[in-house]
């Protein structure tokens, strides 16, 4: 069986499970993990989607 | 005379605690399964979310056609590639005894795929070290 994720697809996913192991691993209580998971998530995709971004100004 | 009470308590105070077998055993269980470091140590939840989330990167990874890294002392990026294959564990046993894994570069999320059982096991050595740090106390 051949799964085939487009490019944003397969950020969010990745983004998303990272996200939720960090948020558990680098924070005590549920409230800071979940938080943190947040934080996490919205840096790894907003990163990725920045990153793209200047990528395609320096191909300009 | 208060120096040498003083110093005793710091030398007292420095002396490691001694090993637990939680402290060997839920990292141990939690290499080998995921997220399982957690659940022997009653943190249902945790444990099951690291579970779903390293298990499903691996899957995902393995479905989109990634290769898997064997010992075989080649390139550093290999042996690289190969430690962090290494922290899943269990699936990684199992990858590796059902010859799954191959990788197949005429399809282009297979890099993607590569990548992502890479990071599964490199999340789950994270797992792990924090199933330990449960385990001996310093975390809750």
């Amino acid at each position: 069986m051949t799964i085939t994720l487009n490019h944003f697809s397969a950020a969010t996913v990745f983004a998303l499970f990272a996200s939720i192991v960090f948020g558990i691993t680098h924070r005590e209580n549920t409230r800071e993990m979940v938080r943190y998971g947040l934080y996490c998530f919205a840096m790894f995709l907003g990163g990725a989607l920045l990153a793209g971004w200047a990528m395609w100004l320096l191909r300009r | 005379m208060a120096n040498s009470t003083a110093e005793k308590a710091k030398v007292t105070q420095a002396q490691p605690e001694p090993i637990s077998v939680m402290a060997v055993v839920a990292p141990a269980i939690g290499w080998l399964i995921p997220g399982a470091g957690h659940m022997i140590q009653k943190r249902w939840i945790r444990g099951a979310l690291i579970f779903i989330s390293v298990v499903t990167l691996f899957l995902l990874g393995l479905a989109m056609q990634g290769r898997i890294y064997k010992a075989n002392g080649g390139e550093i990026l290999d042996l690289l590639g190969f430690i962090g294959n290494l922290g899943a564990g269990g699936l990684y046993i199992v990858t590796l005894a059902a010859d799954w894994g191959q990788g197949a570069i005429q399809f282009a999320t297979a890099d993607y795929g590569t990548k992502f059982m890479i990071v599964a096991g490199l999340l789950n050595f994270i797992s792990v070290a924090d199933a330990y740090h449960i385990a001996i106390g310093k975390k809750q």
